[in-house]
């Protein structure tokens, strides 16, 4: 099983995304220029500030001929999971419904926040039980989760809001408290907390993030 | 040159650009008749004080540079000590204050820029940030505009790490009066290299070409080294707004990028950043060191505005630039890793044997001097320092005055903004971008990286301005300590130091003895914990309408531990763990945080510090902490041992019962170097006291911090009090 970890001139997160991956299973960096995908059977689209971000984050990632291989491989089913501006560009991207907003405190803001599973049967949170809380860094300033009522009506009965802050953690602002959701067929997922950055208790606090990267190797 | 020949400027601009006549007149001989337009605009750059130390060259020669471990000392872009594993550290602290006194956001942005940039200048990657901020006092009505200041630097700070993809792991902020017209904004960074990756920035190869690689040139900063970095601040400053520059971290992105690929493909010969004074200075500093000459053509600068003028091009500030030296055989190769990154890579000149720096417009000499007249042949002056007659600070404005007994004073002093906890700006920093951070703000007293061989780097930064206002010797010497207390916290031993000098104008008596003195006690204290300086940085006339800051020497320290899954905690970990203080601490109230709150004025002189008797209480916590002996450990600082043990509390979510004898108020609120809390196993404390100063004070536990006889306070009210700061950033 191999990750293909994209790699934009402004990423941040790629190399931390690709060692945690690199815990589970094989992983490779994927040029944000190149089409070829290398084989991967799961794609990350890590954290930074792909292309400066000058518009409106993710909005220029969403082009890359990367970007575009991956928005085919996430329609064949292939799993995709976006980390914080990863999550920007996949919503951008429409791969995922809903957008990120500037956090309601207006700062980034860097904090470890504690996280509930609200889905624990999907490609993503399988090696989680329900209800499970996950300690996971989060740091961004565009992070406030946003979509129509309809729109989160109908996740909601889909099981599509998969992590939800804990009660007093959402600090951006979120609608329902949402820290990741997926897309309804389910294969991708989206997160502004950094699952990468808990995979190891020494530096991360927590290892909680590895039981995302996990869940992604027995599902691809 | 005879387009500007017609218009040669006269003694009048040179005054204009901060020289004075004799340097002038010196000119003059260098360039045998009046330099024109171009070489004028150059020569006041690297004359100026920012450039050429002329203040401050012949004291920083006293200090210490040369250690076991420094691989690269001062002169390069940045000092470098050897960490192990065939690794080293780079590492430098610098200021850009009178850029952010001006406009706080992109001021303190572009110090980040600029810091990184040295760094990676060297080869190295990286990998941590920390800041040292000063503001005046931010509470009232009368804070307004040193609250804008601090939200704008650490917002900028933020901005510019962030998005780049290195930590911010640590740092500190005071707030006093002395700072309030002329903030000090201080960044210092690390990086990781293989030590045989070091590249210098000596150009070398006659022939061999100059290639200009970044962002493009612009009119932004032209004359800031001169004119902001070397003069006072005064009223209407806003005027000064178009030559602070602006930073465009993504473009600093692919910048760093492409240097390190560059490097490690092996295409260049020497690497220099684009700092103050963009290419003057570093075509000239690249030349001086190679003993060669340089050439440049002007109108090959990939140009932002069209119609600049060479001397702009050539003092031009515009960030995120860096320039190499490359042999013709591979300029291609560089030429097309620009491309892959996104960057503006351009050749624009040649190395060469003449030993001047030559500027061409599309061939044409429009500027040719001596390159050791640029850079070495600048004159030095002797300070002329007096101990001042009379104090140079007034009293600080009593403000938080408590009156009603010694559990009002600590929850006044874990409320008083120099003490409160800085979560409200550490959390506007990506501490732990690359996965390397093993204890993040306030969990230690010092940030803690990991390497790959399970080791670790320990990195603190810290000077208490006051101190060093009430005796510049003593107040440094502490300083030192203050930064090798933080280490020994975590376990790491010293390996080297960078500093940044911040002080008035070094042209007035007390300020030359403020700048003597404190230079004398860093050297001393660095000589005494083997903890030599391998780079730093100057600013001078650091002053205002009102005077000039507190004197302020920046130390940064780097150390090493040997087993990261061991670096030590400040917050006290398990119920029942006795509790100590170690070291030879004799607190006075005096220059004291308490003091400050209550207006006293600064004494005139701290008391003498027995620096080997602190080295030694330091060795004896580090050997504890490395051999997993104790559960946590704190230096006493400001607000003294009622504050550390509070700290240790809050860090801990644990509260304590503790005896501190008769409870006076020296005692529990003074201040002074040497201390530690500690705490641990009774057994494992005992061990201790055999190699320090050690007395026990009571035990882990409980809900309160409770001071036998003298008070007892819950953890919420001590977590509402250390939280205060909050309120200035809603």
């Amino acid at each position: 099983m191999k990750f293909g970890v994209l790699q934009f001139p402004g990423s941040c997160d790629e190399v931390d995304a690709l060692e945690a991956a690199r815990r589970v299973a094989d992983a490779e960096l994927i040029w944000h220029a190149n089409r070829d995908l290398k084989g991967a059977d799961a794609i990350v689209v890590p954290g930074g500030f792909s292309y400066g971000d000058y518009l409106r984050a993710g909005a220029i990632a969403r082009f890359a001929p990367a970007m575009e291989a991956v928005i085919e491989f996430a329609r064949e089913g292939g799993l995709v999971l976006g980390i914080c501006n990863g999550f920007q560009v996949l919503c951008e991207a429409r791969l995922l419904p809903g957008a990120l907003l500037p956090n309601s405190n207006r700062r980034f803001t860097f904090r470890q926040v504690q996280l509930e599973v609200l889905n624990s049967g999907g490609a993503f949170t399988r090696t989680c039980a329900l209800g499970e809380r996950l300690s996971i860094p989060a740091k961004h300033s565009w992070g406030r989760y946003h979509a129509d009522e309809r729109t989160l009506r109908a996740m909601d009965e889909s099981g599509q809001i998969v992590l939800r802050y804990a009660e007093g953690e959402n600090f951006n602002g979120s609608l329902h408290d949402i820290a990741g959701v997926s897309n309804e067929a389910g294969n991708v997922f989206g997160l502004m907390p950094h699952p990468e950055h808990a995979v190891d208790v020494s530096v991360g606090g927590s290892a909680d993030g590895l039981k995302i990267f996990n869940s992604m190797r027995m599902a691809a | 040159m005879t387009a500007s020949a017609a218009a040669l400027p006269a003694l009048k601009d040179a005054l204009a650009l901060g020289l004075t006549e004799a340097e002038y007149e010196l000119i003059c001989e260098h360039q045998d008749g009046p330099p024109n337009q171009v070489e004028l605009a150059m020569y006041s750059l690297l004359w100026s004080e920012h450039c050429a130390y002329k203040h401050s060259r012949k004291l920083l020669r006293t200090l210490p540079t040369e250690g076991p471990a420094v691989v690269m000392g001062p002169g390069e872009n940045a000092g470098a000590v050897d960490v192990g594993d065939g690794l080293v550290c780079a590492f430098k602290v610098e200021s850009h204050n009178h850029p952010s006194a001006v406009e706080p956001f992109q001021g303190a942005a572009t110090g980040v820029g600029g810091i990184l940039r040295d760094i990676f200048a060297i080869g190295a990657r990286p990998i941590a940030v920390l800041d040292s901020l000063r503001f005046g006092e931010v509470e009232g009505e009368a804070g307004t505009r040193s609250r804008y200041l601090l939200d704008g630097a650490v917002a900028g700070i933020g901005h510019y790490g962030n998005s780049i993809g290195v930590p911010t792991v640590g740092g500190e902020v005071y707030f006093e009066g002395p700072y309030e017209q002329n903030c000090l904004v201080n960044a210092m960074a690390l990086g990781l290299a293989g030590r045989d990756a070091l590249v210098r920035s000596a150009a070398a190869g006659p022939g061999n070409v100059l290639v200009l690689f970044g962002a493009s040139t612009g009119r932004d900063g032209i004359g800031g080294a001169s004119v902001l970095a070397s003069a006072e601040l005064s009223e209407g400053d806003s005027d000064k707004r178009p030559t602070v520059q602006v930073g465009d971290p993504f473009e600093e992105k692919k910048l760093l990028e492409c240097s390190l690929e560059l490097l490690a493909r092996g295409l260049l010969v020497s690497l220099q950043d684009l700092g103050a004074a963009g290419l003057t200075s570093s075509a000239a500093e690249m030349a001086s060191k190679g003993e060669v000459g340089v050439e440049i053509d002007v109108r090959r600068v990939p140009l932002r505005e069209a119609d600049m003028e060479p001397f702009e091009v050539m003092v031009s500030e515009s960030q995120e630039r860096m320039l190499c030296v490359v042999e013709p055989g591979d300029l291609d190769a560089v030429l097309a890793l620009c491309e892959k990154w996104e960057v503006n890579g351009a050749a624009i000149g040649a190395v060469t044997d003449s030993g001047t720096v030559r500027v061409l417009a599309e061939g044409e000499p429009v500027g040719e001097m001596p390159v050791r007249a640029l850079v070495d042949d600048c004159p030095l002056y002797d300070l002329e320092p007096a101990k001042p007659e009379r104090p140079v600070y007034p009293p600080p404005r009593a403000s938080r005055a408590p009156t009603t007994g010694a559990e009002e004073t600590l929850l006044t002093l874990l409320a008083s903004p120099n003490i409160a906890s800085r979560r409200p700006l550490f959390e506007q920093y990506d501490a732990i971008v690359q996965s390397r951070t093993v204890r993040r703000p306030e969990q230690a007293d010092a940030a803690v990286l990991a390497l790959p061989a399970g080791t670790a780097l320990a990195v603190s930064i810290d000077c208490n301005g006051r101190r060093v206002a009430a005796d510049p010797y003593r107040g440094a010497v502490e300083s030192v300590l203050e930064c090798a207390a933080n280490l020994a916290c975590v376990g790491a031993q010293p390996l080297g130091t960078t500093n940044n000098l911040n002080f008035g104008n070094p042209e007035k008596p007390h300020i030359a003895w403020q700048l003597t003195e404190a230079v004398r006690g860093l050297g001393d204290a660095c000589r005494a914990l083997d903890a030599p300086i391998v780079g730093g940085n100057v600013s001078l006339y650091n002053e205002g309408a009102t005077g000039p800051i507190y004197p302020t020497p920046v130390i940064g320290m780097v150390g090493l531990l040997p087993d990261h899954a061991r670096a030590g905690r400040l917050g006290f970990a398990r119920e029942g763990d006795a509790i100590a203080l170690v070291g030879p601490f004799a607190p006075a109230l005096g220059a004291s945080e308490l003091a400050k709150l209550r207006g006293e004025p600064l004494p005139d002189g701290l008391a003498e510090t027995d620096v080997e008797a602190v080295r030694a209480a330091q060795e004896a916590v580090r050997e504890a902490v490395r051999a997993g002996a104790l559960s946590s450990a704190h230096d006493v600082a400001e607000g003294g041992l009622a504050v550390a043990l509070a700290e240790c509390c809050l860090a801990g979510g644990l509260g304590a019962s503790v005896e501190c004898g008769a409870g006076e108020e020296a005692e529990l609120f003074g201040e002074g170097p040497g201390g530690f809390v500690v705490s641990g196993a009774p057994e494992a404390l005992k061990a201790l006291g055999e190699r320090a100063a050690l007395r026990v004070l009571g035990t882990v536990g409980g809900e309160a911090l409770r001071i036998d006889g003298v008070l007892d306070v819950g953890m919420p009210e001590l977590a509402a009090a250390h939280g205060s700061l909050a309120e200035l950033f809603d």
